[in-house]
């Protein structure tokens, strides 16, 4: 038995394909991952403390620093759990409902574009990096027009929405999301039935369903694994059971099953765009809740009754019921899940963020160890993190 | 099976574990003794379906006897039912067997438990802190922990 003498090296947390401050140490035998350890925590900021120091509104602008690639998202989550410990997820207008499907899925467009981009060239593929940033500028002017930021969004509101969808907006999504499949065909072009790519990908990075699912891989990393589980469909939000819609699952199981998988999802994304573009309304945007919602601004000035409850609302907050609450989204990494415990007081006793991304980090190790060091790069971009979600 | 079947044939296994149930807005709450905590987490995966540990955390009521509770919420994948359990834990002994053998996701998600709120994980394969220093004192999402940290005046300007 011979004894073999391993090299353990760092790769991070300055590296520029470990999207972000990811620190992995590597055991090697050669070019052999032989261990991988993952030290994460460097951009902790103790959100789920802050929130408890927080009324239920002042929250939502935390939220959208988990997640960066898909602030939306979160905001979403984060709304849809207080929304339910308050007993009013009924009582959101369709106009509301739509808007937050739409935008949602113009944010996972958004989120896979970065996704794809970074993935590529890590791999060594750059002109698609440069394409899908060109398409994702696109969605950015969008963000911006609607909320006047173009990542941090803090758009959805407890009740609806902060502001309605500006005029000519619509038609101009619609352009967009027209010329989409295009773009995914010239990717496509690029990589798919690129040798170099599919030599990268294809059987890297392995990990079966019954692996993923001990190990709570969610979003696209599971359906490439193929356990066909997405949450629109299974445990529907926000009118998502009226859209007509794909849940893409692979069978390889591999980098190159969730390449093809998030590659649809896409395509889905851009079909489920252009439902919400058709079902969208004239209508309000707020839920008729005056003790939870904030008043127009118009009301606040003109109104007793809006002034009282806008002062109400900012210097106090509002007070749900005692109990508990568990809300998951589907992001565009994953199941995020908002678990809000209330004592009946303006400020959560507890929020717990479940993280896509930190949950799927864990299965890091289980899919490098034994393959080459290159790998390495090929299964963290598959694996789609965010260290500001993983880290909070 | 819905979820009020699993509650009822977790009852009947394991009686006096289950110390009570609720329901808060269409979702169920069950509360168990600690000592059994594997046991009931075993069988809830492999008799009853509940193969998806979604999260895990700790929840610091301060002023109240016991003082934590660790919170398991659980997904049937197949079925697409969830349930919460969770198990008091007290402060004097903050400590319970780990769950990391029935779903490896527990793994990171009680160290972290570990980090953030001081509940110490019996027999954990790794536990380390994962998010805060390996010399860190202290455990920030405990109520007595200040919202600054620790050694720094309160920020004046905050919600009081």
């Amino acid at each position: 038995m011979a004894n073999f003498e391993t090299m353990t090296i760092n790769m991070g947390p300055q590296h520029p394909s470990t999207h972000g401050v990811l620190q992995l140490v590597l055991e090697l035998d050669g070019e052999i991952v032989r261990k991988a350890t993952p030290h994460i925590g460097f951009l902790h900021r103790g959100v789920e403390k802050l929130a408890e120091h927080r009324t239920y509104h002042q929250v939502l602008p935390l939220t959208d620093r988990l997640d960066y690639l898909a602030p939306m998202h979160n905001n979403l989550g984060y709304v849809l759990a207080v929304e339910k410990l308050l007993g009013i997820t009924d009582a959101i207008p369709e106009r509301a409902q739509v808007v937050r499907v739409l935008l949602a899925e113009l944010t996972r467009l958004k989120s896979h574009l970065v996704w794809l981009a970074c993935h590529a060239l890590d791999i060594g593929a750059m002109t698609v990096f440069i394409y899908c940033f060109r398409e994702r500028e696109h969605i950015m002017n969008f963000y911006e027009k609607i909320s006047g930021a173009r990542m941090t969004s803090n758009y959805f509101r407890v009740g609806g929405l902060s502001a309605d969808l500006p005029a000519g907006l619509e038609q101009e999504i619609r352009d967009f999301v027209n010329t989409m499949p295009g773009h995914i065909n010239t990717y496509e072009g690029l990589l798919t039935g690129n040798k170099i790519w599919q030599k990268r990908i294809q059987g890297v990075g392995v990990i079966s369903a019954e692996d993923a699912i001990d190990l709570g891989v969610t979003g696209p990393s599971l359906r490439g694994s193929g356990v066909d589980w997405d949450l629109r469909r299974d445990q529907p939000y926000s009118g998502y059971e009226n859209y007509d819609f794909e849940v893409v699952v692979g069978k390889e199981c591999d980098t190159w099953a969730r390449y093809i998988c998030r590659l649809k999802e896409m395509r889905e994304s851009c079909k489920i765009i252009h439902q919400a573009l058709d079902k969208l309304k004239p209508g309000p945007i707020l839920a008729d809740a005056p003790k939870i919602v904030l008043p127009p601004k118009q009301a606040t000035v003109n109104t007793i009754e809006g002034l009282i409850h806008h002062f109400k609302i900012i210097s106090e907050g509002f007070k749900p019921d005692v109990g508990e609450v568990y809300v998951g989204v589907e992001n565009p990494k994953g199941e995020v899940g908002f678990y809000l415990v209330s004592d009946g007081s303006p400020r959560p006793q507890r929020m717990k963020i479940r993280p896509a991304s930190f949950i799927n980090l864990q299965a890091l190790p289980k899919m490098v160890e034994g393959s080459m060091i290159a790998d390495v790069v090929a299964v963290i971009g598959t694996l789609d993190i965010v260290l500001g979600e993983i880290d909070r | 099976m819905s979820v009020q079947a699993a509650v009822d044939k977790l009852k009947a296994r394991f009686g006096d574990t289950v110390l009570a149930t609720s329901e808060f807005r269409g979702e169920t709450t069950v509360v168990v003794k600690k000592e059994e905590i594997v046991a009931v987490c075993s069988f809830l995966k492999d008799d009853l379906g509940y193969n998806f540990l979604t999260d895990l955390c700790g929840v610091d009521y301060m002023g109240q006897t016991p003082r934590f509770m660790v919170v398991y919420q659980l997904y049937n994948i197949g079925t697409h039912v969830r349930l919460r359990i969770k198990t008091p834990v007290e402060e004097n002994d903050a400590r319970i067997d780990t769950v990391s053998g029935v779903w490896a996701t527990a793994n990171w998600l009680e160290r972290e438990c570990w980090d953030l709120m001081g509940i110490t994980f019996n027999n954990h394969p790794d536990p380390r802190r994962i998010l805060l220093p390996a010399d860190w004192e202290g455990h920030p999402l405990r109520k007595d922990y200040p919202v600054q940290g620790p050694d720094r005046e309160p920020y004046q300007g905050r919600l009081q």
